[in-house]
């Protein structure tokens, strides 16, 4: 008979293990999953982790695309990881995503053809108050009305979406694109456009967001009284109010801080590697992200790791789809099997595991 | 915009089969949170039921095993999350979350070869006198037989809680599972049971959308349809005739934006298709908000977890 002791406080060591083990069980699960499809699982598993970062063929092209990839999963868990820490449910990043993205490119598009220096900047700070703005909504109403957040800013993700489609056929299409839907593309638009800083190395201003969102989220948790509230929060609601932390501030804080970091993500990711405002301009990278902040503990260390490699699977898989015709929907799969691990060997951090013989019930 | 092109009578009779895989799945969950469990997950277990039925009816040839597969297919997913939440003691919320991931990954992968094909048809029902009625008749006694399981199931439930000695214990370990526990109810099992029970609903709800409602399989189809019925059952504050209110409600809401598109009403289609999401939310404010707020008679272990010290 297995029976779970409670540990009197989490074990350091599992706390940095369990990760590890977590990817370790993906990648064997993940093997016999791609056993079944009648692929070699362990050229699937190279081809994914290995070959997209040192296969001599496919780096050049991959390696630039990790930090592509990486840095708005990166930017989104980093807000989301504030909340989620304090017990708040922002699960509607994939929306505030959407409307910082239209809110930023049609600042720019409006713009269209000035040329300045300042239009770009203007356009970031439109995208992170379009985030803020539409993140806003679940917390407002859970301060004022009590509503679930999580039921809001997940249903909000629809609602984003119906405005997407609309937008990319109506008020924001390109007037010289022949009826097409989507916008005008950002790089024929250099003032608006977010192109790569460094040739062949993936860094845009996305990216170096995402930098300086890792350490702004570290120094927040480590040094600062809003990153203590939140870790008191976390750990034991009724303390912290008791300490005077003021819940409706923290909801509005940490669904504020989500949202506009999301919202930066959608504009980053519009104006350089999307290029327009399209139907589905998004991939899932709001949700994406939910695995990568969990991936990464809620730490702002560990989700820079945990961006990194979720982008390695995103672009590993799209190589292995070409490569070895591995369905696109695998990977996503391989992803939400991550985070199912991830979850299961989390009981070892908090718990010890002792074999005890059958006692009476 | 020619609002004449509107039957009232057809309006109401599809107003039943769009709310019914909502209603199955919000029923579901109700069972769940009764026993204090809160499963995200139900976007994820439609989803796979939507597939999993839909893949053996094509196979088979018979809805009815497809409704069968769908249900057993959700329920064993839902198990997963029973195993995590319940052995493994994690974060419910989370858990939920990447059962939804989880599901949309593993339905598209078993969906490949399903795109563009028609599933066969599921019989509608001819009861005899009664869809002879008319107006009655082909409103509310001429549809297929799921709809009329999903209100057997929504009564089932109704009289399983409020009058059987299993929904008392049920109950109990959702107010309160250290107290149910310390009377000797083996808390785990009945969430497990619980847990399943949602699961297999919300296969059953899946597999309506994809084998009657519109009837074919596409990525992604539930669209949001499991989060909805998460919102119902708050909106019902937990009783399952209002769970069946609700969804109707929303099902009346859904099929008259659809035929308000049909009939070519100057709003853009995009603000007609995302009215079921704000009205949806709508509702929740205004159920959560207020004295008689509904929390108030949310299971009071609800999200809990339940960790037997000895």
């Amino acid at each position: 008979m297995i029976r779970l002791e409670k540990r009197p406080s989490p074990s350091k060591a599992w706390t940095y293990a369990t990760p590890l083990l977590a990817v370790l069980l993906t990648m064997i699960a993940g093997g016999i999953l791609f056993a079944i499809l009648g692929k070699d699982p362990f050229e699937s598993i190279r081809t994914i982790f290995w070959d997209p970062l040192f296969n001599a063929q496919f780096a050049s092209y991959s390696r630039p695309q990790l930090l592509v990839k990486a840095g708005p999963l990166i930017l989104i868990a980093i807000g989301l990881s504030l909340g989620f820490r304090a017990g708040i449910w922002n699960i509607g990043a994939e929306g505030q995503y959407i409307i910082g993205a239209i809110c930023g490119a049609a600042l720019g598009l409006a713009l269209y053809p000035t040329e300045s220096r300042l239009i770009f900047p203007a356009m970031v700070l439109a995208g992170a108050l379009g985030g803020w703005a539409w993140a806003m909504i679940p917390a407002i109403l859970k301060t004022h009305f009590r509503t679930n957040e999580i039921l809001v800013s997940l249903l909000l993700v629809y609602v984003a979406e119906q405005l997407l489609a609309s937008m990319a056929l109506g008020l924001l299409r390109n007037p010289e694109g022949g009826g097409f839907p989507g916008s005008r593309n950002f790089r024929d638009y250099p003032a608006a456009a977010n192109p790569e800083l460094f040739e062949g190395t993936g860094m845009h201003w996305g990216v170096v967001a995402a930098l300086i969102a890792v350490i702004f989220a570290y120094v927040l948790l480590s040094r600062h009284m809003l990153g203590f509230q939140i870790r008191v929060t976390g750990q034991s609601p009724r303390a912290a109010r008791f300490s005077g932390v003021s819940p409706t501030r923290l909801i509005l804080v940490c669904m504020g801080i989500s949202g506009a970091l999301a919202g930066m993500a959608g504009l980053f990711e519009v104006t350089g590697p999307a290029g327009q405002i399209s139907i589905d301009f998004n991939v899932g990278y709001g949700f994406t992200a939910i695995i990568v902040a969990f991936l990464g503990r809620l730490h702002p260390i560990g989700i820079l790791l945990a961006g990194l490699l979720m982008a390695l699977t995103y672009i590993g898989g799209e190589l292995a789809q070409l490569m070895l015709g591995l369905p696109a929907a695998a990977i996503q799969l391989f992803q939400g099997m991550l985070l199912f691990f991830l979850l299961a060997v989390d009981v070892l951090t908090n718990f010890r595991i002792r074999l005890a013989k059958r006692e009476a019930a | 915009m020619d609002l004449s092109a509107i039957n009232p009578l057809v309006l109401l009779a599809s107003l039943m089969v769009a709310a019914t895989p909502i209603l199955l799945a919000a029923i579901g969950e109700l069972v769940v949170e009764k026993a204090g469990v809160l499963n995200l997950g139900v976007e994820g277990m439609m989803i796979t039921g939507a597939i999993c039925g839909f893949a053996i009816a094509v196979e088979t040839g018979s809805p009815f095993l497809g409704f069968i597969c769908a249900a057993i297919g959700a329920a064993l997913l839902s198990l997963i999350f029973a195993f995590l939440t319940q052995f493994l003691l994690s974060n419910q919320v989370a858990t939920g979350l990447a059962l939804t991931l989880f599901g949309l990954g593993l339905s598209s992968l078993l969906g490949q070869s399903y795109v563009g094909i028609k599933p066969p048809a599921t019989d509608k029902l001819h009861l005899p006198v009664l869809s002879d009625l008319p107006v009655l008749g082909p409103v509310l006694f001429s549809h297929d037989l799921m709809v009329y399981v999903s209100l057997a199931i929504v009564a089932g439930v109704w009289a399983l809680l409020k009058y059987t000695r299993l929904g008392l214990v049920l109950r109990a370990v959702g107010e309160n599972h250290d107290a149910a526990h310390a009377l000797g109810y083996k808390v785990i099992r009945i969430r497990i049971a619980a847990i399943a029970f949602g699961g297999a609903c919300a296969g059953l709800g899946g597999a309506y959308l994809s084998l009657v409602r519109v009837p074919q399989w596409t990525e992604g189809m539930t669209a949001g349809a499991g989060w909805i019925a998460l919102a119902i059952v708050v909106f019902a504050s937990w009783k399952p005739w209002r769970v069946l209110l609700g969804a109707y409600l929303f099902g009346g809401v859904t099929v008259l934006q659809l035929n308000l598109q049909a009939a070519g009403m100057a709003i853009p289609v995009e603000y007609l298709s995302m009215s079921p999401y704000l009205i949806t939310i709508l509702v929740l404010v205004i159920m959560s908000s207020g004295k008689g707020r509904a929390a108030l008679n949310a299971p009071a272990a609800l999200g809990r977890v339940f960790h037997a010290s000895s």
